[in-house]
């Protein structure tokens, strides 16, 4: 092997801050994915692939949102027979399964996969095809879980589909196995995706991005992976277990061979609770981003803000014990876990008192972006004001399992989450699409959303304290629960109207003609350097950052990376704390492994469900797809080598 | 828009903080102006200024995070047990045992390995690698025997079931690993071949370290623990 000759006799082409448009069309050639529907199997653009997750997202938001009207309406007045106990069992579960692990976990990921390179100036993810394979996972997952429902085997068992009503003596058929195995797809993805944004984050910043110049989105979105790492891998063992219990006779969860059935609340809540946080943490960020951008000022306390995340994020692992206030634990245990559930309101105030501050020094323009991020004040704070209550046991032992908890739990995530996420989409549909979504159409989605929500989800407090309990597919007359019930069912068609509104106004304008400009709201963080839509290559030249907002700062010198190959998929590595400047490896290109693996992979886990041999005869093309991946080609070879340069 | 720019003395930089390498005069940059020339940079490096190197530590904490748990679901179902191990005798010891032998003497040309690997010698760190191969081998056998003396099924009851899926778990781990050092190895033999190689192989044995260090507390947990 002789890299230096290879090198000396072609210089590459290089990047720069004034690079000509030979240099730039180069960065397009080397960057772009593949054209064709072909070509489409191979890309791993984080921008492809982000907004094909966010596609794919909010696809089983919508089917999810459907399952949740068919109740509405089954629930509308007492006594319907509009669908069977059965499909209203499986309804339930499908509509909470797919809202949690379908949409709002993975959705917050599929964003910071789009925005977190643009971020902090970089060109890529790192591990642009695993990040690939776990979009693919992740789509047969939930692929796999709506066959099976159509199919007639849909799950009944609830979203947290406890033992023993999920074991096989009173779940039979495959329902519950396949709910198992989509969680083993969706948490791989998840875990996949957490090691691409936490070495992104870590390792590719511009230079001069120190961690204490990180947008409060990026810290966000760091926290938030982290949780992943430690959250997910509890469910995953505690759905194996319950598989394994199903399939191959272990007695995990069964009391008469020593199992125990609170084993599987203390694997599942040890992941659900922190899950919360997956799923609201994210929108912190965004709420951040958008009142910095709106407030026309940086967000005040910025120390304060992270501190509060990293705070939160601790907290969030000692909390799950107050969703199993109605088992047999020990009282000492519950006070203890009473006074953390109340302890996080703390970190969580102190955020939103620093976005007080931020909106009230600044000055303040009302767009649907910041319209979103109010709404989530007043009902984050009512759904926080209800959990407290929650988390005191005695209150606790009176409303549990009843729509009291169904209207806080949605409070605190639709609050929390979709309420921002909605911001979060109007305000970087701009750099996702390059078009502006429309104003009007905006205020209307959000009035009739905010306004829907309520309708829906208010009475059901009321409800929850008039005894009605969840889950029960019809009620009879003379309860007193027929009015607010109407009045739930009026409100998820209003709701169901703004999402309407929302892909019209989508619609709309990805046919209009009008672009957005590369900053239109005016903002200082970095993706809005950038065109929108941005170039495959993200950045003409790498920035060199000197601040929190390096839009609303002057430039400094030097104000631009350069020297870069433009012809190979070089990116700069930086360290981890300062972000100076270490190497800068090549990436790999566009390729069909990633699907490849996914689909072995899919083999493997489906084949499980049905023969627990699936296991050993389903590792092995997994082991080929994995190691054809691996090995690298004589070509890529031979152009590292002629860019190598050993340290 | 209002002079948002004055606003920040907080997200500006202290005059003199370092901005990157080569921060102006130092070597790295560029005689152009505005320009952080960064094509003297290496292409690859070892330990935290490699991608790999997160990646793994990552998989680690991962897994880490899975054994603890697994670990945790033992204890507690010896916890709701009036005795323990429920209806069979504790584990023999002697493949176990053994095993943990082997896996800690594997720790020696997994060490030199990642010698290899980091000064970049591609002849020593194949060899090595191939001597690791070969530990896997035998601890394969060895870990395929264990099962025979664990004394309980998985279907007889929890303590046999949790028993099994610790052990389980870990050697779906021993397999990985011995297929990712044999890939790793024919590529270091065959070829094509890239600098970057030494890094696999460096966070190869650091995975390796994971593998074998994971097993001491499990092996105390499977073997010692039904004997107290």
């Amino acid at each position: 092997m002789s890299p230096r000759s290879a090198a000396a006799h072609s210089e590459p082409l290089r990047d720069g801050a004034h690079a000509g448009p030979l240099v730039l069309r180069a960065l397009h050639a080397t960057w772009s994915d593949p054209p064709g529907w072909r070509g489409s199997l191979r890309a791993i653009d984080h921008k492809t692939i982000a907004r094909r997750f966010i596609v794919a997202t909010f696809v089983f938001f919508l089917l999810g949102g459907l399952l949740a009207l068919a109740m509405r309406l089954q629930l509308a007045r007492p006594g319907l027979r509009l669908v069977s106990p059965e499909l209203y069992n499986q309804l339930f579960t499908m509509h909470g399964t797919t809202m949690m692990f379908l949409f709002a976990v993975p959705v917050m990921q599929a964003v910071a996969l789009y925005l977190v390179p643009l971020m902090i100036g970089a060109r890529s993810v790192a591990f642009p095809r695993m990040n690939a394979f776990a979009f693919w996972v992740f789509v047969m997952g939930g692929a796999f879980l709506y066959a099976g429902f159509f199919l007639g085997s849909g799950p009944n068992t609830g979203w947290f589909s406890y033992v023993p009503l999920a074991s096989s003596d009173y779940a039979p058929g495959k329902g519950v196995d396949i709910w198992a195995q989509m969680i083993t797809f969706t948490e791989l993805s998840a875990l996949l995706v957490a090691i691409v944004l936490i070495t992104t984050i870590f390792k590719m910043r511009a230079p001069g991005m120190t961690l204490g110049r990180m947008p409060l989105f990026v810290w966000a979105t760091l926290v938030t992976q982290f949780m992943v790492l430690f959250a997910m891998p509890s469910v995953m063992l505690g759905s194996t277990a319950l598989i394994l219990d199903r399939l191959v006779g272990t007695h995990f969860y069964n009391p008469a061979r020593g199992g125990d059935v609170l084993l599987w609340q203390h694997l599942f809540w040890f992941f659900g609770h922190p899950e919360v946080y997956l799923i609201f943490i994210p929108p912190l960020g965004f709420i951040s981003s958008i009142i910095s951008t709106f407030a026309r000022r940086p967000v005040f306390g910025y120390r304060a803000m992270v501190l509060a995340l990293v705070a939160t994020a601790f907290l969030a692992f000692g909390l799950w014990v107050h969703h199993m206030f109605a088992t047999n634990l020990p009282e000492v245990g519950k006070a203890f876990f009473t006074a953390a559930s109340l302890a996080i309101a703390v970190p969580s105030a102190v955020q939103i008192f620093c976005w007080i501050a931020t909106l009230w020094n600044g000055r303040v323009v009302f767009r649907t972006p910041l319209l979103f991020v109010l709404a989530f004040f007043v009902i984050l704070v009512a759904g926080g004001m209800t959990g407290l209550m929650l988390a005191s046991v005695s209150l606790d032992l009176q409303v549990h399992d009843t729509y009291f908890v169904v209207a806080h739990l949605h409070y605190v995530l639709l609050g929390g989450a979709v309420f921002p996420l909605f911001g979060a989409i109007y305000y970087w549909f701009p750099k996702f699409t390059g078009r502006m979504l429309g104003e009007t159409l905006g205020r209307w989605h959000f009035w009739l959303f905010f306004v829907g929500f309520n309708v829906t989800f208010f009475p059901m407090h009321l409800l929850g304290l008039h005894g009605m309990p969840r889950r029960v597919w019809t009620y009879s007359q003379g309860l007193g629960w027929d009015g607010m019930n109407a009045t739930a069912t009026v409100g998820a068609f209003v709701i169901a109207a703004s999402v309407a509104v929302f892909l019209v106004n989508v619609a709309l304008s990805v046919r209009g003609k009008a672009r957005a400009t590369a900053d239109p709201w005016g903002a200082g963080t970095l993706e809005w350097s950038t065109a929108s839509p941005p170039p495959p290559y993200n950045f003409d030249a790498l920035p060199v950052i000197r601040g929190r907002e390096p839009l609303w700062m002057p430039s400094g010198r030097p104000s631009h990376v350069s020297g870069l190959a433009a012809d190979a998929r070089e990116v700069l590595v930086t360290s981890a704390l300062e972000a100076r400047p270490e190497s800068r490896p090549l990436f790999p290109k566009p390729s069909l492994w990633p699907l490849l693996g996914a689909l072995a992979t899919t083999v493997l886990f489906i084949g499980s469900v049905y023969t627990p041999w699936a296991v050993v005869w389903g590792a092995v093309p997994v082991t080929v797809a994995l190691v054809g991946w691996f090995w690298p080609g004589r070509r890529e070879t031979e152009q590292a080598l002629a860019l190598e340069r050993s340290p | 828009m209002t002079a948002i720019g004055d606003r920040g003395p907080a997200t500006t930089d202290r005059p003199g903080e370092p901005c990157g390498p080569g921060g102006p005069g130092e070597p790295g940059e560029s005689g152009k102006p505005g320009g952080l020339d960064v094509r003297h940079l290496p292409s690859y490096s070892f330990g935290q200024g490699s991608l790999m190197w997160w990646s793994t530590m990552g998989l680690m904490l991962i897994e880490g995070t899975v054994f603890a748990i697994g670990v945790m679901m033992y204890f507690y179902l010896r916890g709701v047990a009036s005795v323990w191990p429920i209806d069979a005798v504790p584990p023999a010891l002697r493949w176990g045992t053994l095993n943990t032998a082997v896996l800690l003497l594997s720790l020696w040309p997994n060490q030199m390995a990642k010698r290899a690997a980091d000064r970049q010698d591609r002849r020593c760190a194949r060899r090595w690698l191939a001597v690791c191969v070969a530990f896997s081998l035998v601890f394969l056998g060895v870990r395929a025997l264990e099962f025979t003396t664990l004394n309980v099924s998985w279907h007889a009851n929890a303590y046999g079931s949790v028993v099994w899926l610790l052990l389980g778990l870990h050697t779906t781990h021993l397999v990985t690993d011995t297929i990712d050092t044999t890939v790793l190895a024919v590529l270091l033999y065959k070829g094509p071949f890239e600098g970057k190689r030494f890094v696999d192989v460096s966070e190869n044995a650091l995975y390796w370290y994971f593998v074998v260090g994971s097993w001491l507390p499990i092996y105390a947990v499977i073997y010692l623990a039904p004997l107290g």
